[in-house]
């Protein structure tokens, strides 16, 4: 096996152009567990973790543009007032040493259904940054998912960055779990109000073969909130809203719960971000 | 591949390595360095805590690689030779020791956690150790000595002395080990 360690962004763009095998690795806590149980022998590993420019954030014009190499303990310590969903969603991550491993990129790439930044990114609208030696293409979040742990990346690209409008509004993410460390999600949500357009945006994690938005949950409750008088909200709004947030889902029975108690899940889940992301946003 | 690393403040270099191997598997079978444990080598159970360049990792989970030119610290490295950080004396001194296998991982960890905040809450504390897992199920007395380590209540035991595996120093109390490369 090769292991090959770029020191500059353009140096991995053209290994992974010369050597689409290999196999980009960070945090290597989804990579390092696939070699430590023989599930997997590529040909080559591509040391991501010297690429200082992966590791940085910061603002591009109106949008913030986060490196892939971001760790989830960096978003959540550094990026909390400006991706309050994200940063929530990263606080769930594994465990302490976990998440000043795991980055948002390897997040990406490993394209889990269950994957905790997929939802808040969902939420916001965030767009993906894919490069190779071809050049740079975005891709927004919701078109990059095609299947379980497959995605539209070309086996020459690397994820560079995530490029994500800062909160305009209150954001939540709930997730459940058996507990509340070290769990894959056996649902999760996230919501995003953007009270300057008047729209809500969604997350569905973990409940679908891949994480998706929930649409028609998102333009009924862009539709019926009380935006003008920021009033109580309707028990039948959230109710309903939860229920379209389930509709939405398409799960699966595994060995973490059954298809049936993930909808009952996401309706709860559904609920619960709505009340307190409005009652935040109505102070 | 030759690996060449900063471990516990001394430049190491091992041959031959494997370029899919873990951090972990150098630090015990090349560096014999037992203490940090190998479990469950998916990141879950938290008893291979290493420094990184600073920072608290699972060993298991990072490429052999990915550690050249890096600086670790492990449980052995915590303290001089022939002494005991306080936070391992704390272990001690709490009872906080059942089998002992997460005890290397747990005391990285804490050693961490005091680093950055010296006074951690009961809440602070378990969110810190959640990727520590004891199958002993030994957490109240863990907690206690983290508690302990915090107050800065520390007795300094010139009794208590760490070892591989070696027995207690001279006037050692009944029961008291070598904590860090202990049982490996």
């Amino acid at each position: 096996m090769d292991f090959m360690t770029p020191s500059t962004w353009d140096d991995a763009l053209q290994i992974k152009a010369d050597r689409p095998d290999a196999v980009p690795i960070a945090g290597g806590t989804d990579v390092m567990v696939e070699l430590n149980f023989h599930r997997r022998r590529p040909p080559a590993l591509l040391d991501l973790t010297r690429l200082g420019e992966l590791t940085t954030w910061s603002m591009d014009g109106e949008l913030l543009r986060v490196g892939a190499g971001v760790s989830y303990t960096r978003i959540m310590e550094e990026l909390g007032d400006r991706l309050p969903g994200l940063a929530m969603a990263a606080r769930t991550v594994g465990s302490p040493q976990i998440r000043n491993r795991g980055t948002l990129g390897g997040n990406l790439g490993s394209a889990s259904p269950a994957g905790d930044a997929h939802p808040p990114l969902l939420a916001a609208g965030a767009q993906i940054e894919l490069a190779s030696v071809r050049g740079t293409r975005l891709v927004p979040v919701a078109d990059f998912f095609t299947g379980p742990k497959r995605s539209v990346l070309a086996p020459d690209e690397l994820i560079a960055a995530v490029l994500v409008r800062p909160a305009a509004g209150p954001e939540q993410f709930s997730k459940i779990g058996t507990r509340n460390a070290m769990v894959i999600a056996v649902s999760s949500f996230a919501l995003a109000l953007h009270p300057d357009r008047r729209a809500v945006g969604t997350g569905i994690g973990s409940a679908a073969p891949t994480p998706r938005r929930a649409v028609e949950a998102e333009l009924f409750a862009a539709g019926e909130l009380p935006w003008d008088t920021l009033g109580t909200l309707d028990p039948a709004v959230v109710r309903r809203f939860g229920e379209l947030v389930a509709a939405a889902a398409a799960p699966i029975d595994d060995v973490r719960g059954t298809a049936a108690y993930r909808r009952h899940a996401l309706a709860v889940l559904g609920r619960r971000t709505l009340t307190w992301a409005w009652r935040e946003l109505c102070g | 591949m030759r690996l060449t690393c900063t471990v516990n403040g001394l430049t190491r270099t091992a041959d031959d390595v494997w370029e899919g191997e873990s951090l972990l598997y150098v630090l015990r079978e090349r560096f014999a360095l037992p203490g940090s444990k190998n479990a469950c080598e998916q990141g879950e159970c938290g008893s291979c805590t290493v420094y990184l360049d600073g920072t608290a990792v699972c060993a298991c989970l990072v490429a052999a690689g990915q550690a050249a030119g890096r600086e670790i610290r492990t449980v052995e490295g915590l303290a001089p030779e022939g002494d005991l950080d306080p936070v391992q004396r704390a272990f001690l001194q709490t009872g906080a020791v059942q089998c002992g296998f997460c005890t290397p991982g747990l005391i990285v960890s804490v050693h961490d956690l005091l680093g950055r905040n010296p006074h951690p809450s009961d809440p602070e504390i378990r969110e810190a150790l959640a990727g520590n897992l004891c199958r002993c199920t030994g957490y109240e007395k863990i907690m206690d000595a983290v508690r302990l380590a915090a107050s800065g209540g520390v007795a300094a035991d010139p009794a208590v002395r760490s070892g591989h595996g070696g027995p207690a120093g001279p006037g050692g109390a009944p029961g008291r080990g070598g904590l860090g490369g202990a049982a490996s």
